[in-house]
């Protein structure tokens, strides 16, 4: 892992902690980005985490920008020495795969698609090396996912499979972006999954939808009536396949304002998880399912 | 209310200087596109600058008011009429309840502002009354306005006619240049592409909206070789998803460039060459698709001049206009 910075014009300095995804960038990532929100420096704006990177935008009338480069990089090796650990929260996300409304999408944008003759999930199925749609999905949602970013639209989260990498799903996005994808569709690009928030344009590989709400603008979801958008960097999810009767079921109980999603506090620590991945996942399991 | 909207126009929406502050989570700053022009609209009607006016985008909206206050409209260039009598831009003048405010064809450049004398008062979301449709967030209910909305004015502060010295105003230039400054993923393409990149002529594409800015025109872009990275997708144009920022132009495919403005998404997968000085932005919101554009490479301190020349013109106006 090599920190690379530059410049994004003369409001924002990027960090990239390496050019390709691991948790170890993410946590590097994310201690950096907490460094420089505990130092208080005046002139920052923003301080936006990814997934192996972060971003602080500035304004350049209160610091100059060869200052503000010179502050991040002294915090760097600070956050070098930050343990790779957090308390976070495992949450479940219900999720209606090979549902009609994400099909229709995908037959809709088939001259987009690298195999316009198969879906999403058939071509993601064939590339990763899987017999069936059925295992795939298994694959899917097998194993607890890790939130590595939030972004691109209002509150979307990005997630990270919490296997050995080469058992990874990896699919590519879309040869052209679509312009539509329903909302709370359950896509995949790259090494990642996300949650659409919001109804609009996308390029991930579309498997699937959510019935659970994660971005609310108006507030009234029972909850997410503390804040509108759901995910957070660090949180863990674990997808629970559901048919149709249970997606219509949670559909009416969010707009009643009775569901609460499961949910269990958790501690994560990167070590203790590269030593041993299925036991540390199974831990998870436990304490989402003590709840 | 004071403001009846009779016709919306293409799209034409509440915007004032944004919402930074949440772009961590994906809702961008927001705000007027060309935040100068929105600025000198408020100063003329004796708002704070950072009021809510109207951005209406190729075509201007017909109002009626409902009672007695100031407009003013800068941006670009459209007859201004109200009850059919031509008015000037870049000026204040004082309508009655019962007028109504209309425009002709866009004769130059691309967003109309208009500010009304108090401020446009819808509610506030997130500290902003910019409309952020994707979002949901601010305008009437999220949205752009609509034939039959009706639209609240806050308490007016010190009216007048005034009117801002053309001298004072943005110099106009053909071909648009926009500086920018090469950074981020620059080093992912060729030496000779990155020369062609300033070197070309580029126009802007009909796809040019709030989030973002397209253009064609060049020649596809050369990438340096490289083993794709681990989880960045499998075109060259592919990183790790990573956060964007405000005017930085990405390249999808390595075709056509893609400026992110106001309404940018946060974050994604393409690869972004750099980015257009923050001084620069307000120049895009005025671009209509085919404009001629060149890019022009600075460095970091041409960038800090020119956003204190930006600030040092308005500092002009403001001052013009509290003497006169």
């Amino acid at each position: 892992m090599k920190t690379r910075y530059t410049f994004g014009g003369d409001e924002h300095i990027f960090v990239e902690m390496d050019d390709e995804m691991s948790l170890e960038a993410f946590f590097k990532a994310i201690a950096i980005a907490r460094a420089v929100e505990a130092a208080k420096i005046e002139g920052v704006t923003e301080i936006l985490p990814a997934n192996a990177s972060f971003e602080v935008r500035f304004n350049p009338d209160v610091i100059h920008p060869d200052v503000m480069m010179a502050r991040l990089k002294e915090l760097e090796g600070a956050a070098n020495n930050a343990e790779p650990r957090m308390k976070t929260r495992i949450i479940e996300v219900p999720v209606y795969y090979q549902d009609p409304w994400t099909h229709e999408t995908v037959m809709r944008f088939r001259e987009r698609h690298q195999d316009p003759n198969a879906t999403d999930l058939e071509y993601a199925a064939r590339i990763n090396g899987y017999d069936s749609v059925e295992a795939f999905i298994e694959a899917h949602h097998a194993n607890p996912w890790f939130v590595s970013m939030v972004g691109f639209v209002s509150g979307l989260p990005f997630l990270y499979q919490l296997v050995e990498r080469e058992k990874q799903i990896e699919v590519p996005k879309y040869l052209r972006p679509r312009t539509d994808t329903p909302k709370q569709t359950v896509g995949y690009g790259g090494c990642f999954s996300c949650i659409y928030s919001v109804r609009g344009a996308g390029g991930y590989q579309m498997f699937g939808i959510t019935p659970m709400t994660i971005y609310d603008p108006e507030q009234k979801v029972s909850y997410l009536k503390d804040f509108l958008v759901f995910f957070k960097p660090g949180d863990i999810v674990k997808w629970k396949p559901i048919d149709r009767a249970e997606y219509d079921s949670i559909l009416e109980q969010v707009a009643a304002g009775t569901y609460t999603p499961r949910m269990a506090e958790v501690e994560f620590d990167l070590d203790a998880f590269n030593a041993d991945m299925s036991g540390t996942n199974a831990k998870l399991m436990e304490a989402l399912n003590g709840n | 209310m004071a403001i009846k909207v009779r016709k919306a126009g293409l799209s034409t929406t509440i915007q004032d200087m944004g919402r930074p502050g949440y772009f961590h989570l994906g809702i961008p700053e927001g705000g007027a596109m060309d935040r100068f022009s929105m600025r000198v609209a408020n100063m003329l009607v004796g708002n704070d600058e950072g009021a809510a006016g109207l951005e209406a985008v190729f075509m201007g909206p017909e109002l009626e008011f409902t009672k007695d206050t100031w407009v003013a409209a800068t941006g670009a260039t459209m007859p201004i009429l109200l009850d059919g009598e031509p008015r000037e831009g870049w000026s204040a003048f004082p309508v009655k309840a019962g007028q109504v405010l209309s425009f002709g064809f866009l004769k130059e450049g691309a967003r109309v502002y208009l500010a009304f004398a108090g401020g446009i008062d819808t509610p506030m979301q997130l500290g902003s009354r910019s409309t952020y449709p994707i979002g949901a967030l601010g305008g009437v209910n999220g949205r752009a306005i609509a034939v039959g909305d009706e639209l609240p004015l806050g308490t007016p502060g010190k009216t007048a006619a005034r009117s801002v010295d053309a001298a004072l105003l943005r110099p106009k230039q053909s071909p648009v240049a926009l500086r920018a400054l090469p950074g981020l993923y620059w080093h992912r393409i060729t030496e000779a592409s990155q020369e062609k990149f300033f070197a070309e002529d580029w126009t802007v594409a009909p796809e040019a909206d709030r989030m973002g800015y397209r253009f064609r025109g060049g020649a596809p872009m050369e990438f340096v070789p490289r083993e794709q990275p681990f989880g960045a997708g499998s075109d060259p144009s592919n990183i790790v998803d990573g956060c964007y920022s405000y005017g930085s132009i990405q390249v999808p495919g390595g075709t056509e460039p893609i400026v992110l403005h106001r309404d940018a998404v946060s974050g994604g997968g393409y690869f972004t060459i750099g980015a257009v000085i923050s001084a620069d932005m307000d120049l895009i919101g005025q671009l209509q698709p085919n404009t001629k554009v060149r890019f022009v490479k600075v460095d970091m301190e041409t960038a800090l001049a020119a956003r204190k020349d930006r600030r040092a013109r308005l500092q002009k106006i403001r001052e013009a206009l509290a003497a006169g």
